[in-house]
């Protein structure tokens, strides 16, 4: 899908800034950022799709079972989650593993439930309020709503207290968007005006059905017709993606309600590393879409500002150690205890796991004991 | 001190002192607002408590526990009405593949306490999808607790105690005995939420039940106690889990039991009981574990209902046939 001229771009595939309508109100956000700030942008996306494409080897080589790529993903999620403050609550689906990372999510807990040790696992309150994946799509949609519904509910809106006011975003994807839990969590939002961004990324595939099978209207639109302001914007530029989520984030915060982000992006890989995307799309996509890579396009806008080669060549460095690390740490990873199974099921004292736990413990003990 | 009242006042008054212990209480469903929700179990709580503790939501049951979900990362212990037990199935994966796991996925450093209010069963010739028993689809769900009441002294403090669980909890109202009145004592504490109880004592054969059924079961035993035959009745209560230790000690007793439910039979709640008392009563018992129950069929149109459901002559025949072992 071609962009349009309602697409906020910021930063043109070649690399420089892009003055147009559309994108006047939002440079002033970009124009505030340091250099440091812009730098680690760029050494998150290339670190992260440096720990993508091992974690893609890792499962070619049997260490996971499966793996999800990001792979051309960066800009839309470095953008967005660089825009949240740190009371914010980060909603995704199962492809942000840019954001998880950011968020301080250990890389090798994302890889351990790919690896079949786990289901997740981590406190969201200890991970800059960001949240589990969630595998069925859309349901997250809802939860994000629920989440938003409670900030308004608490007075955690439109304050004018910069760090009290909290706002929420929910990650999902173009398939995402035939759910009818996204469709339910819009109307929800809309009737109780949350403080939450919906952002989509577009990434124009749905396992192998291509977004025109989703929707016959730009996905924008969409929120447009529950009522929700909603801006598209390339969503390979990193620059677009942090300054119009800022500024929807602020107006969410500011309690003007949901705001819905179409971030027209490409991932560049499978779906999954079970599918074969030559079977169901072009060369000439691909290329079309390589031509506008997030991330070199944002090295070169980089370097135009003096951005030094050794910068360059340790951001490289640390995606190299990530890597290596990872691939060490992977292996080493234990199989939790059996008894495990019976944990955390439920949260208050439950006479079904006590006993099947004591059962299954019996029964492994026998063989212990036995012979 | 005891007062009589129905079973849906009893919930209105279990809802209203949970409201008042909690400011994080909140309900949220369909119509639960001016009108008090279809069977006026919130009534004058929404007036009492502020529009912000009393949510009237959209239609849309997914979105309902969605958020309802959310709420509860962020705090909250949100119960939601489900209008008819037909109608939660659009909301079943937002309850089963995300409610009933979010504690086990995030290894225990995130409660649930949600509670789903739904009004279930028949006998009150209502149309397709308002008379349903679903039950045994959450039963059958790890992370889920069921709850359902057959009086109103029980309704008021089971609801209580669901709102007070940090567990999600399916809580199955027998909408056929909203108006039944019953005593409630509002100084006692209430049973241990997961207990099942006698609730008749006898000596040859045990009924189980739960929710509407249990009034019939009593019934039953009357009927059964003219024709000399003594009937013990058992309320489970708690369908998840089920405390089993009053059955099987009824079961050794009588040595005959038999399971009543309005649900259908296949893959029951009914049949986990049977099965357990089989296990674990099976040199006691004297006749296989029975089971009556609707049938293996839609709920049919109401005018049948009543060969639908279980029937005080087709739970007597199936004491007839345990004694007849």
């Amino acid at each position: 899908m071609p962009y349009t001229a309602a697409t906020v771009q910021l930063l043109s595939p070649e690399g420089t800034l892009v003055h147009s309508d559309a994108s006047e109100q939002y440079l002033p956000y970009v124009e505030k950022l340091s250099d440091d700030a812009l730098h680690e942008f760029h050494r998150h996306m290339v670190v992260m799709r440096r720990f993508d494409i091992e974690s893609a080897n890792l499962q070619r080589q049997g260490q996971l079972a499966l793996w999800v790529p990001s792979h051309g993903q960066e800009a839309a999620q470095v953008g967005s989650a660089s825009a949240a403050k740190p009371q914010d609550h980060l909603f995704p689906s199962y492809r942000e593993h840019v954001i998880a990372l950011m968020s301080g999510v250990d890389p090798i807990t994302i890889l351990s439930m790919f690896r079949g040790l786990s289901h997740g696992g981590w406190d969201p309150q200890d991970h800059d309020n960001f949240h589990l994946y969630t595998l069925v799509i859309g349901s997250q949609t809802l939860h994000a709503t629920g989440y938003a519904m409670g900030l308004n509910l608490d007075g955690r809106v439109g304050t004018g207290d910069p760090d009290k006011d909290t706002a929420v975003i929910a990650y999902f994807g173009d398939g995402a968007t035939s759910q009818g839990d996204v469709s339910e969590a819009m109307v929800f939002a809309a009737s109780y005006q949350t403080p939450q961004v919906f952002f989509l990324q577009n990434n124009h595939w749905a396992i192998s059905v291509p977004v025109s099978r989703q929707s016959r209207t730009p996905l924008y639109l969409r929120g447009e017709g529950f009522g929700i302001p909603s801006v598209q914007i390339d969503g390979n530029d990193v620059l677009a993606s942090f300054a119009v989520t800022e500024a929807n984030l602020d107006a969410a915060r500011a309690g003007q309600g949901p705001r819905f982000i179409e971030a027209l992006t490409y991932r560049m890989g499978a779906h999954t590393t079970s599918d074969d995307p030559s079977k169901y799309r072009d060369n000439s996509e691909l290329e079309f879409w390589a031509q506008r890579d997030p991330i070199t396009r944002f090295e070169t806008f980089l370097r135009a500002r003096g951005a030094s080669q050794s910068f360059f060549d340790e951001i490289a460095t640390e995606g190299d150690d990530l890597a290596a690390d990872i691939r060490k740490r992977i292996t080493e990873l234990p199989v939790p205890a059996s008894s495990t199974l019976f944990d955390h099921v439920y949260s208050d004292p439950h006479p079904v796991m006590d006993a099947q736990r004591q059962a299954l413990a019996d029964f492994e003990a026998s063989f212990e004991e036995g012979h | 001190m005891t007062e009589t009242m129905t079973m849906a006042k009893a919930l209105n008054e279990g809802l209203r002192a949970a409201m008042g212990l909690d400011s994080k209480v909140l309900l949220m469903g369909e119509d639960i607002g001016p009108l008090g929700g279809v069977f006026r179990v919130t009534e004058g709580l929404q007036a009492e408590f502020g529009d912000k503790r009393v949510l009237d939501t959209p239609l849309a049951e997914s979105g309902i526990v969605g958020t309802a979900i959310g709420l509860a990362m962020n705090g909250f212990r949100p119960v939601c009405e489900i209008q008819f037990d037909g109608f939660i199935f659009p909301g079943f994966d937002q309850i089963t593949s995300q409610l009933a796991k979010m504690t086990a996925r995030h290894a225990g450093v995130l409660s649930m306490p949600v509670v789903i209010r739904v009004p279930y069963g028949g006998h009150i010739g209502a149309v397709e999808h308002h008379q349903e028993s679903p039950e045994a689809y959450f039963a059958h769900s790890a992370g889920l607790r069921l709850l359902s009441p057959a009086t109103p002294h029980d309704a008021y403090w089971m609801i209580q105690e669901a709102v007070a669980s940090n567990d999600p909890v399916m809580f199955f109202e027998p909408k056929s005995r909203y108006w039944q009145k019953g005593e409630v004592d509002r100084e006692s504490s209430g049973m241990p939420t997961h207990a099942s109880r006698v609730v008749r004592e006898g000596t040859e054969v045990t009924l189980v039940g739960h929710g509407a059924i249990v009034s019939m079961l009593l019934q039953v035993a009357e009927l059964a106690a003219e024709e000399g035959t003594s009937v013990e009745v058992v309320d489970l209560r708690s369908l998840s889990p089920i405390d089993y230790e009053p059955i099987v000690a009824s079961a050794q007793k009588t040595g005959r039991v038999v399971v009543v439910q309005e649900a259908p039979g296949n893959v029951s709640v009914g049949s986990e009981v049977a099965a357990t008392v089989s296990e674990r009563a099976f040199y006691s018992l004297e006749a296989p574990v029975l089971r009556v129950s609707g049938y293996d069929t839609p709920f049919p149109p109401a005018k049948l209902e009543s060969v639908y459901l279980p029937s005080v002559d087709r739970i007597l025949d199936a004491v007839d046939r345990a004694l007849a072992y």
